[in-house]
């Protein structure tokens, strides 16, 4: 596999896109069918700190729902989402065999066929008609050092996906601007992401690339931690007054109205603070592999 | 309150369900959601009958996945309810009295349900692998072109719900959350 000659006599990688549709096929299916461990965990502790009765029901519910989906390996969920691919490739890498795009939806396409997983997606926003297949994915690539391809397959639900919002602050509105934007977010979204949901937010960058941002912080473990204390502290500060607001496990009332909330951020310009946040369900789904 | 109850959803039953109940439905159930309402909602104004009986029925709001081999039905759990608000108060007009999903209703689906007597039911969603193991048979009705939109006609037993929105008005989203919230000072 490493039989091609760079510029500078250095060896590339080459890698087959067959490979890459491949390993999407079976993110797909897999992605659907078992919740990430660390969602998993956030959840049943969630269910251990849960004081309402009504609430503690629910949590139940949702725990013996992800079991019977990973024991009998069917969709947690019936919304298997758009399948959001994120592709992080080695610069040292060599794409062979065909277009990278369409192998990844050649992915898709066998995954929600052969998983049995529902076609979500149409072929025009505003004139409608489902594509039948679930394609086209929705593409996300990133060129890194190295010489690995790096997928993650997150399906996304649009039941959270509509929740979802991004103002263009001025800089003069502060840290408090944006707390107060994460709280009027996520009791706007009330019962309707079928919470305990998991809260993305992106600030700085551009427009497109706060919007990015917050569906990064998606993928990142709920259990995972901002390196920078700054955010590591915000993280955990809107986590609590999140559950301070009595909202609750599917909106019936109580306190796991948000199982996690990632923070991801970009430098930005001097006249502007973007900030986007992505909600998504407590059937936040991501699973990745490395070629 | 924990009720268990069997379909058609009569005005006589509709009446004794309060917002918060806990209720296992059995019984006939009808699946729509946002194309398969729109489509129904233009044959009734073509004046044309709908693919089913509507009088006392209940409409679940969701897409359910393919069956596998050997399942009556896919993943099934409940979709966002306000999608359907444009279309609720006419299928309540026409006798649809029960729904079945998640997430809020504007005023007027409201005002529509005290008019007619409809309650609103809510299922976990998300909870789509249990949900359908209440499921017992499903049979495709109409709108087979739609795919998992399509309009099937579903028998459940022990369907577990909650009363989110009753007959009189009361919603379980702001009481539930009013009540959580009082029992904290």
């Amino acid at each position: 596999m490493y039989n091609y000659l760079g510029m500078e006599g250095k060896t590339m990688r080459e890698i087959n896109v067959s490979q890459i549709t491949d390993v999407v096929e079976k993110l797909c299916i897999e992605a659907n069918q078992y919740l990430p461990e660390d969602v998993q965990c956030a959840i049943k502790k969630c269910r251990a700190c849960e004081d309402w009765d009504i609430a503690q029901g629910v949590l139940d519910k949702i725990i013996t729902n992800f079991e019977i989906a990973e024991q009998e390996n069917v969709p947690i969920c019936q919304d298997t989402g758009m399948a959001c691919v994120f592709l992080e490739i080695g610069q040292d890498v060599h794409l062979v065999g065909g277009n990278l795009a369409e192998a990844v939806d050649e992915g898709v396409r066998r995954g929600y066929d052969k998983g049995y997983l529902r076609k979500s997606v149409v072929k025009d926003p505003v004139r409608r008609g489902n594509t039948g297949d679930n394609t086209p994915a929705m593409l996300y690539t990133e060129i890194v050092p190295g010489e690995q391809v790096k997928i993650t397959v997150g399906p996304k639900g649009f039941g959270s996906e509509n929740m979802s919002a991004i103002r263009m602050f001025k800089p003069s509105a502060g840290l408090q601007g944006i707390k107060d934007f994460i709280i009027e977010t996520v009791e706007t979204a009330g019962p309707n992401p079928c919470p305990p949901m998991v809260v993305g937010v992106g600030i700085g960058g551009t427009f497109d690339k706060a919007a990015l941002l917050a569906k990064k912080a998606l993928m990142r473990p709920v259990d995972s931690v901002n390196p920078d204390p700054f955010y590591a502290d915000l993280e955990v500060e809107m986590l609590e007054k999140i559950n301070e607001l009595g909202i609750g496990p599917q909106g019936f009332g109580g306190k796991t109205t948000a199982i996690g909330l990632n923070i991801e951020t970009l430098p930005t310009h001097i006249a502007g603070m973007p900030c986007a946040i992505n909600i998504n369900c407590h059937v936040t789904r991501h699973k990745s592999e490395v070629i | 309150m924990e009720k268990k109850i069997t379909l058609p959803l009569t005005e006589e039953l509709a009446k004794t369900l309060k917002a918060g109940d806990s209720v296992y439905v059995t019984g006939t159930i009808y699946t729509s959601r946002d194309a398969g309402h729109k489509r129904m909602c233009e044959a009734l104004a073509r004046g044309e009958e709908l693919p089913f009986d509507p009088t006392d029925a209940t409409i679940y709001y969701v897409g359910p996945t393919p069956a596998k081999p050997g399942q009556v039905i896919g993943s099934a759990g409940p979709t966002t309810s306000g999608r359907m608000d444009a279309y609720a108060p006419t299928m309540m007009s026409v006798g649809a009295r029960g729904m079945i999903g998640k997430g809020a209703r504007l005023p007027e689906v409201v005002d529509a349900m005290k008019k007619y007597s409809g309650v609103y039911f809510g299922a976990i969603g998300g909870a789509g692998a249990l949900l359908a193991k209440c499921i017992k048979s499903a049979e495709l009705i109409a709108y087979e072109d739609l795919g998992a939109e399509a309009l099937r006609k579903l028998y459940v037993e022990d369907m577990p719900l909650v009363v989110i929105i009753d007959s009189e008005g009361n919603n379980l989203y702001e009481d539930g959350k009013a009540a959580y919230l009082a029992s904290k000072k």
